[in-house]
């Protein structure tokens, strides 16, 4: 402390400017720095000291006892996941919903939106966008309790069935139906809002591209591979590195509807397990452990996936 | 100009593919509705589609006179109106500053808001702070945490840098400060992003569940997606236990469950028509940047 008080000393004569510089900056902008204020104090308090909370990953926590619990304990639940079964199931079902979210969820709105761009009668297009959205704004609660109406023995979908004469299915509690009803859930309720960023990007491809395209003699296939969808692509890499760190969520709160003990050997994923695990079982250090775990690897996609592509396609988020 | 054959051929399915996923989209709700109007016998034997069988009005009766439902229906319309004022309120405060280019740490402070979208504490920790500050079983667990998106922050604050630097400074000319340009000039002008930014807001609050679900044990203080949920799984409870009469229960339960969601989801339904256009509106203009 000494030292380095002394060291800073010769070195005021350098510093003194910019400081200066800085105190008339926030002399002048004082008052925006107060409107600011109270939102800082509130991110600090309800978004960066949880996440220092995950101290007690690391610590004994007693309900009731310290916020940052009793005790060092080292890794100890990290080491206790490891070697807990049930982890690794609920990470391989993660795994495998968040690439089915990845590979169907995420393009499909992309596929259709060009199939809505190709649409030359506004009412038409209107009206199918119109009809898309409405899913978006209905609460999960809404939705599931519509998912297990159409699953039902007696719903549409095993009447269906029954009308082509086949047996009857109990969706609901078959494990090897949960990922079909889940990404079909994500995909009815997030088809046409996914959309709307893509249609904006589409209004804002330069007309006079397809022009010349159609002079050269481009099909509109052509046109499509070669123009519009480079035209959407920072938007679709933006999208994707935004999304790509919710994709290890796998929408925890659909899954904790729509999932039940009979199907949880597909359905339950790491987020629901943290669940189960601390809210319900009440072993809080053990579910931070896990919790955390999930963050970090979450955090770690969405820096790679930007660095990928910041180096293979230029666009990136930062 | 003419299409070639190929082109129109596409058309054809191109407008039959789009039909289909409207039909697809539209049909559980349409079928959702039929079922409210049924009765219990029709809808267990699966004869309602798309119409009412066995006209019946006597549910809605029920579910409207259940005392239960109209205190969580009051207390959802509170949390999503005060909810929606607080969000809307640090949502401004936040973007408006910083959608000033000059104001000095500009970049420092947007990556602290930003990166709280990549990384979060967790639920864990979250609950455990939530109930250390005494919120349980109160509207400030449902508010409070979850008050800001900074997704919603980030298309304000690209709507303000729109508004032009001359508004403003003609006001500094008059002896305005920063409180006088926001309130006189800035959100008059916001208007369009602001009325976006409530339905968003709204439509979050109105639909939210957890946050209730967890720090909520007062069904005083259930909101009405609390109602609907216990409803939905504890029908689902009863699935599957073999019995007959179970299963007369859980179809019963088809029909109640039925009008308790048209009845969530009619103030949404309501608006939907004309709120819908500012939705796409608010997403088109944070959209300009990215």
């Amino acid at each position: 402390m000494e030292e380095a008080g002394r060291s800073t000393g010769p070195k005021t004569t350098k510093i003194s400017m910019p400081k200066k510089r800085n105190f008339q900056a926030f002399k002048k902008d004082w008052q925006l720095y107060a409107l600011i204020l109270l939102p800082i104090i509130y991110l600090v308090i309800f978004k960066y000291v949880p996440m220092f909370g995950n101290i007690i990953a690391f610590r004994r926590f007693i309900p009731g006892g310290s916020i940052i619990g009793e005790d060092w304990v080292g890794f100890y639940y990290f080491k206790m996941f490891l070697s807990d079964p049930t982890f690794y199931n609920v990470f391989a079902n993660t795994l495998i919903l968040a690439f089915l979210l990845l590979v169907i969820t995420f393009p499909a709105p992309i596929i259709f939106a060009l199939l809505l761009n190709e649409v030359k009668n506004r009412l038409f297009k209107r009206f199918v966008q119109t009809a898309s959205y409405l899913p978006h704004f209905f609460s999960i609660v809404v939705v599931a309790g519509m998912v297990f109406e159409m699953v039902a023995l007696n719903g549409p979908l095993n009447s269906l069935i029954a009308f082509f004469g086949g047996d009857k299915i109990n969706f609901i509690q078959l494990p090897e139906w949960f990922r079909t009803i889940f990404v079909s859930v994500d995909l009815w309720q997030g088809l046409g809002w996914g959309a709307i960023l893509y249609l904006a990007a589409l209004t804002g491809i330069n007309e006079e591209l397809y022009e010349a395209a159609k002079i050269d003699g481009a099909n509109r296939w052509k046109q499509t591979l070669h123009i519009t969808i480079p035209g959407i692509l920072p938007t679709i890499v933006v999208l994707l590195i935004l999304n790509i760190g919710n994709f290890l969520q796998v929408g925890f709160e659909k899954v904790l509807l729509l999932y039940n003990p009979l199907t949880y050997e597909t359905a339950d994923v790491i987020a629901t397990y943290v669940y189960r695990i601390g809210l319900e079982s009440g072993s809080f250090s053990y579910g931070t452990a896990i919790g955390l775990f999930e963050s970090i690897v979450g955090l770690i996609l969405v820096f790679g996936a930007n660095y990928l592509s910041r180096r293979i396609t230029d666009n990136s988020l930062w | 100009m003419k299409d070639s054959w190929q082109y129109k051929t596409f058309k054809v399915f191109n407008t039959i593919i789009l039909l289909l996923i409207v039909v697809v989209t539209l049909f559980p709700f349409f079928n959702i509705l039929a079922q409210s109007f049924s009765s219990e016998a029709y809808i267990n034997s699966g004869q309602v589609t798309l119409w009412p069988k066995g006209f019946n009005v006597e549910t809605y009766k029920v579910i409207m006179s259940d005392n239960m439902f109209w205190i969580n229906y009051k207390n959802t319309v509170i949390y999503t109106v005060v909810g929606t004022v607080i969000s809307l309120i640090l949502s401004t405060m936040i973007a408006y500053p910083l959608a000033k280019k000059r104001l000095k740490g500009r970049r420092f402070l947007t990556m602290f808001f930003v990166f709280t979208m990549f990384f979060n504490g967790g639920l864990i920790p979250n609950y455990v702070l939530v109930t250390s500050l005494g919120f349980g079983n109160s509207i400030w667990a449902i508010v409070i945490p979850n008050a800001i998106s900074v997704f919603n922050m980030l298309i304000m604050r690209t709507f303000f840098e729109n508004i032009p630097d001359e508004l403003e400074e003609a006001a500094i000319m008059d002896g305005s400060n920063t409180f006088g340009i926001l309130f006189r000039i800035v959100l008059p002008l916001s208007k369009p992003i602001l009325a976006t930014m409530m339905l968003f807001y709204a439509v979050t609050h109105w639909n939210s569940w957890f946050p209730a679900f967890i720090y909520f044990t007062d069904k005083e203080l259930f909101p009405v997606s609390i109602y609907l949920r216990n409803m939905i799984k504890g029908a689902e409870s009863g699935l599957g236990t073999g019995a007959s009469s179970a299963d007369n229960l859980v179809q019963i339960s088809a029909n109640i469950k039925s009008v308790t969601m048209i009845l969530t989801v009619l103030p949404i339904l309501v608006l939907y028509p004309y709120i819908q256009k500012y939705f796409v509106s608010g997403v088109m203009l944070g959209s300009v940047k990215g």
